[in-house]
């Protein structure tokens, strides 16, 4: 009997010991990529890297600020069109829990999180770049916008399910009609969740090649125009990555730097947020 | 002369094909505090809610039957404006957890977007609060959030946002089961004082609750009002034999 027992509590420390070990494993791939980033690219970022566009092949120096532009606008572009839509989507679906559009639009929504990015590219490219007759970066932004949807309507669905309905029926009460409830009530209690959401789905397009490549294209030079080709930081470190020449290596490095503190800043502002903006029910 | 508030006749509602509520008549004197009781499942929150039109929010709510309130129908009217004249407490405390206790008191013209002034919306919610007997709890505190408060204060917090919009009826949707007895007490005392102004109405599953805080009860039972009277007759010479059995504790 007593053999039993220590055989059960060391089979019980094993286990602890195993998911203790495979937790940190979860960790090590980050700290890897973090480090070997940071070692290969904090030399190359001063102010001219920021501010300069490449040079050509051969010419010391040049910078990112084509690519840092392009993406600031892509994505400011694609969040403009898909967190109304997002938002909106979101609002019906916690609304209206069992009618048949709400079905399928949940549906729909879950599928397209899983459609390939690079799909949603080529969708892109057949119904914005061909019949408007050449690469945008506004084209690119509607791909962008088709991939961060999914995000925020189910992000927003979520936390709005959470809210009690007593809340609503708080509204009601006081004669409010429907869309003050919504607007003044229900989207301030979960503003928090919300904005989560939006910026989770931030993070996840800011760094999507595949989308851009038949859409925004790429762009040497420094451009603001959304109806024309233009640059931005995950495209400009795919060119760049693989081509031959050291000065382009290095841009590359340093913009996969700037890429990837973007991405963590916003990630852990939006913990922050969630906790700091949460409203107390 | 008493003059009737609200009066319904045959009123009738479903949930899909559950018939909830079953052809009820009844009339409620201005003024006076009325308890509806019954058993779980009796239909009276349904009633309730048929007054001010929030049963038709549910999806699949159906309701048949004149409801009147000073002779207008109610369902000719559009709801919106029934509810301001209908104010209603629910059964959990539900103040607005992103709106500080000044703006919860003035929540029903803040939300609704009507304007008025400043010195008005401080009057409204210092009378509010007064009549709730919170005033002097709350005044120096009136920018904490609503949420912070106990449970009892938020209920009271919760009548002053309805008494604000001075409505002409006031619904309880059993407001004290969610209360410890200390604050139950307090807002028992508070409906003797509200009459004085309003009318309320009171959906309670607690029949001491009935007998002590109100002047008439309707009794209802599988969604029938069983009986209606005066309160003091109805506990001690019920004409029902349901009634009396629910009222013994026979059944409940």
């Amino acid at each position: 009997m007593i053999l039993n027992v220590k055989y059960r509590i060391g089979k019980s420390r094993g286990m602890q010991l195993l998911t203790i070990l495979l937790s940190f494993a979860c960790v090590v791939p980050l700290i890897l990529i973090l480090l070997y980033i940071i070692k290969a690219g904090i030399t190359k970022i001063n102010w001219h890297f920021l501010v300069n566009i490449p040079k050509p092949v051969g010419e010391i120096g040049g910078g990112i600020a084509n690519a840092l532009l392009g993406s600031f606008i892509i994505i400011v572009v694609a969040a403009a069109i898909a967190i109304p839509i997002g938002i909106l989507g979101g609002i019906y679906l916690s609304e209206n829990k069992k009618t048949t559009l709400a079905y399928w639009c949940r549906l729909s929504v879950d599928i397209l999180q899983g459609v390939p990015s690079i799909v949603i590219g080529i969708v892109a490219y057949f119904w914005m770049v061909k019949p408007l007759g050449g690469f945008s970066a506004l084209s690119g932004s509607v791909a962008l916008a088709i991939m961060m949807l999914p995000i925020i309507v189910r992000s927003t669905e979520e936390t709005l399910k959470l809210l009690p309905d007593s809340l609503r029926e708080a509204g009601f009460a006081l004669g409010m009609p429907f869309h003050r409830v919504i607007l003044k009530v229900i989207l301030p209690c979960g503003f928090s969740g919300i904005l989560s959401g939006v910026m989770l789905s931030v993070a996840r397009i800011t760094g999507e090649t595949a989308p851009l490549l038949f859409t925004a294209f790429g762009n040497p030079y420094l451009s603001g125009n959304i109806t024309r080709p233009m640059q931005s930081l995950p495209l400009l470190i795919f060119n760049y990555a693989t081509s031959p020449y050291n000065d382009w290596l290095n841009l590359a490095w340093g913009a996969s730097l700037i890429l990837l503190v973007f991405v963590l800043v916003l990630n852990i502002s939006t913990k922050l947020i969630a906790i700091k903006w949460k409203v107390q029910l | 002369m008493e003059s009737t508030v609200i009066k319904s006749t045959n009123f009738s509602a479903w949930f899909g094909s559950n018939h909830a509520v079953r052809n009820v008549s009844m009339e409620v004197p201005k003024n006076k505090v009325i308890a509806v009781m019954g058993p779980s499942g009796c239909g009276k929150t349904t009633y309730l809610r048929c007054i001010n039109r929030m049963h038709e929010l549910t999806p699949g709510a159906t309701s048949k039957g004149e409801m009147l309130l000073n002779k207008e129908d109610v369902y000719a009217m559009h709801p919106i404006f029934v509810r301001l004249k209908i104010g209603m407490v629910f059964q959990r405390p539900n103040p607005f957890p992103n709106l500080s206790i000044y703006d919860n008191v003035i929540a029903g013209y803040k939300l609704n977007g009507i304007k008025i002034a400043k010195a008005e919306k401080d009057r409204i919610v210092e009378h509010s609060l007064t009549r709730v007997a919170m005033w002097n709890e709350v005044k120096d505190s009136l920018t904490k959030k609503g949420s912070f408060l106990s449970g009892g204060q938020q209920q009271r917090l919760c009548i002053a946002r309805a008494v604000a919009m001075e409505p002409e009826v006031l619904l309880f949707d059993e407001p004290t089961s969610a209360l410890d007895p200390i604050s139950t007490s307090t807002v028992e005392q508070l409906f003797h004082e509200l009459k004085t102004n309003y009318t309320l109405i009171i959906v309670t599953h607690n029949m001491q609750q009935a007998a002590r805080i109100s002047d008439k009860t309707a009794f209802f039972y599988v969604g029938e009002l069983v009986e209606y009277d005066d309160t003091k007759k109805m506990f001690t010479n019920p004409r029902d034999l349901r009634t009396q059995n629910y009222i013994t504790g026979r059944f409940s």
